[in-house]
């Protein structure tokens, strides 16, 4: 319709940056990924997929990668741990970081930077040195498992069947649960800073105008028009939680194996990259991208709404 | 009109005693009384800033009082939080829940009291039937246009039948079209529900159309309280002339004070005001002269009483209103007169335009003289 629209608008550009370092850093590298999950091993290397030899262009796709992943049940079980802990994490998260958030959304404006700063003090030390730390304090004699035990909830997490042995903190469902809580808390509770901070007061005044306790308020009206930042929060929590490989590493135990650990161990120990590949590639699928979905079509929710 | 506040055997409906709110040192309400008779539509109005959203803040509980008392009902409201009151506000600019339908909005509020479902049911329909919302009952306050959004705040402030509504500003986001056809839809729905109602607004034309009385606010304090047309008509203070409508404030000294007639020179004229007043001769009065109560002509009137309430200027500003224009006459001492016609014919046959020399005369009973 219009003919002398340019052809590089700044906005085009804009858009294009990012879609570009997208697509050359995330997308390119995962249909590499994808191709090495199809090829064949050979002896310390893998085959490539289209091969060309005596004038035979000859494409192998080996899905038996697949296959085995459906076969062994470890696979299974691993992928579903996974989960498991991530949704757990992301529900302690969640139950933490939602008082958090609030009250640092409604503490006086001059506060708030002061309080935001303390969200975002720990990213100020290495990732790998606040986990370690953890270990000091929930082995036998560090002063975390100490005053768990000392106050008898080891007991309590014994009976919840999150440790194994009562006295021993370390290696367990619980330490590796603390762990991703403690590291992925301050993913949750930015987003629901900024969904809580920008919320509009009148309509808690509305709402108790109405009748309605604070309580009742918060329940009907805080939490409903929040549930942008707690989608926002949860995924920025679960989706690294289902692959984390250093936590699990570092705090989980015997009991706590997780797919980044099975994924490590294909790529590094059995050096079987198509098996790791597939390993990942299959993680992707059936997490990642039903996940992206229902953000998507939350996000065009959030939208029309507005 | 409902102004039964005379009758004092019974306390009135709502009674505001001795109310003060202090803002660390800033008395953003200093000490006001105020008595409003069950049925009553009584507007507060005052620019931004005059404590008029505070005392209705007050009422609706979101503010507590520094000092003095609120009764509603013969009911002291002091410790009673906002969802306890038998009021319900109708907010500046709505605050409808973005994330409910009318429907629900409307519901909100009988839903907190438990009652059965059939019976929400069957208020929320008579809200959204009055309100004539019907069709638009599972659509979100975004999918509205302003003029509903107004209507559906009106019906979820009315669904609880409180003893009070409270209006925050209610035209306040409509275009001046829409905002005359509201208001007298809003006064026919408030006077069928006979709610007591409490408006506030910045809004003079508003508050003189919708409400039975009206006070006049400023720096936390009532200057005048009283029905549109007494206060329009018999200003009290200079501040109030000026506020409500367009007036000509002259100053001048009382000459002569009779029982039956006053004397007061000014500047630029004489008046002969049809009233005595209290005052003391010689004293320093105000004269407040409404544009549309005085005539323009070219000739010199016959004159009041010889020579007095009549002045002759020089046509600096015409503006044209349509229904009726305005002159701003320059008077001999440089004061400025605004006189406004009524354009009764399509065309004068005197026509007065820039730059002509024309006489001003009022009667003696359009005079205001304010001492204060």
């Amino acid at each position: 319709m219009n003919a002398l629209k340019p052809l590089f608008t700044g906005r085009a550009f804009v858009i294009a940056v990012p879609l570009v370092f997208l697509l050359l850093f995330f997308l390119f590298p995962f249909f590499i990924v994808g191709k090495i999950s199809v090829s064949e091993m050979d002896n310390v290397v893998f085959k490539d997929v289209l091969t060309y030899t005596d004038g035979v262009l000859s494409l192998a796709l080996r899905f038996n990668n697949y296959i085995f992943i459906t076969e062994d049940a470890l696979y299974f079980k691993t992928y579903l741990a996974s989960v498991k802990y991530a949704a757990a994490t992301t529900v302690l998260c969640l139950l933490i970081g939602y008082p958090f958030a609030y009250f640092m959304a409604r503490a006086k404006p001059t506060q708030q930077p002061a309080l935001l700063m303390l969200v975002m003090l720990p990213f100020w030390t290495s990732f790998l040195l606040r986990v370690y730390a953890w270990r000091g304090l929930l082995t036998e004699g560090g002063w975390v498992a100490d005053t768990l035990i000392a106050l008898g909830l080891d007991q309590l997490l014994y009976s919840l069947g999150l440790i194994s042995t009562p006295g021993k903190l370390m290696h367990t469902p619980f330490s590796l649960v603390l762990g991703m809580t403690y590291s992925y808390l301050p993913f949750m509770i930015l987003p629901l800073f900024g969904n809580l901070a920008k919320m509009d007061l009148r309509l808690l005044e509305a709402a108790a105008d109405l009748g309605a306790t604070p309580w009742t308020a918060f329940w009907k009206i805080t939490v409903p028009l929040s549930k942008a930042g707690i989608i926002a929060g949860s995924m920025l929590v679960f989706i690294p939680c289902v692959g984390e490989f250093v936590i699990p590493e570092l705090l989980g135990g015997p009991e706590t194996l997780m797919i980044g650990r099975v994924l490590w161990d294909e790529f590094f120990s059995n050096n079987d990259w198509p098996m790791a590949s597939s390993v990942a590639v299959v993680m992707v699928l059936l997490i990642i991208v039903p996940l992206a979905i229902f953000n998507k079509y939350q996000a065009e929710a959030q939208e029309r709404a507005r | 009109m409902a102004q039964t506040s005379g009758a004092a055997a019974q306390p009135a409906f709502l009674q505001i005693q001795d109310v003060v709110k202090d803002f660390g040192g800033f008395k953003a309400v200093n000490n006001v009384s105020l008595d409003i008779a069950k049925g009553e539509i009584f507007a507060l109005l005052g620019s931004s800033g005059c404590g008029k959203s505070t005392l209705l803040r007050m009422l609706a509980g979101f503010d507590t009082p520094t000092s003095g008392r609120i009764i509603l009902n013969g009911q002291d409201l002091a410790t009673l939080p906002p969802f306890q009151r038998p009021m319900n506000m109708m907010f500046q600019s709505y605050a409808l829940f973005p994330h409910l339908t009318v429907w629900q909005n409307i519901a909100f509020g009988l839903q907190r009291e438990s009652l059965p479902k059939a019976q929400v049911a069957e208020q929320v329909e008579a809200m959204l039937k009055l309100v004539q919302l019907g069709k638009f009952a599972q659509r979100k306050p975004h999918q509205l246009s302003g003029g509903q959004q107004q209507r559906v705040a009106l019906a979820r402030s009315l669904a609880k039948q409180p003893q009070m509504l409270l209006l925050d500003e209610p035209l306040g986001a409509l275009d001046k079209k829409l905002r005359e056809e509201t208001q007298i839809e809003l006064v026919n729905i408030i006077e069928q529900v006979g709610v007591t109602c409490v408006m506030v607004t910045h809004d003079q034309e508003e508050a003189m159309t919708m409400a039975s009385r009206i006070a006049i606010m400023s720096e936390g304090r009532f200057l005048q309280v009283g029905a549109p047309g007494d206060i329009y008509e018999t200003p009290a203070t200079r501040f109030v002339a000026d506020f409500i409508g367009n007036v000509n404030l002259m100053e001048g000294t009382l000459d002569s004070d009779q029982a039956d007639h006053c004397l007061i020179g000014c500047a630029d004229c004489r008046h002969y005001v049809g009233h005595g007043i209290t005052g003391t001769e010689g004293m320093a009065v105000t004269v407040a002269l409404r544009p549309e109560k005085i005539t323009l002509g070219k000739d010199k009137p016959a004159g009041e009483r010889g020579g007095f309430n009549q002045v002759q200027g020089t046509v600096k500003e015409m503006s044209y209103f349509g229904s009726f224009t305005v002159f701003h006459l320059q008077l001999a001492s440089g004061a400025r007169l605004k006189v406004s016609m009524a354009n009764t014919q399509r065309h004068r046959d005197e026509d007065i335009t820039w730059g002509d020399s024309v006489w001003a005369h009022w009667s003696e009973s359009a005079h205001v003289v304010l001492t204060q």
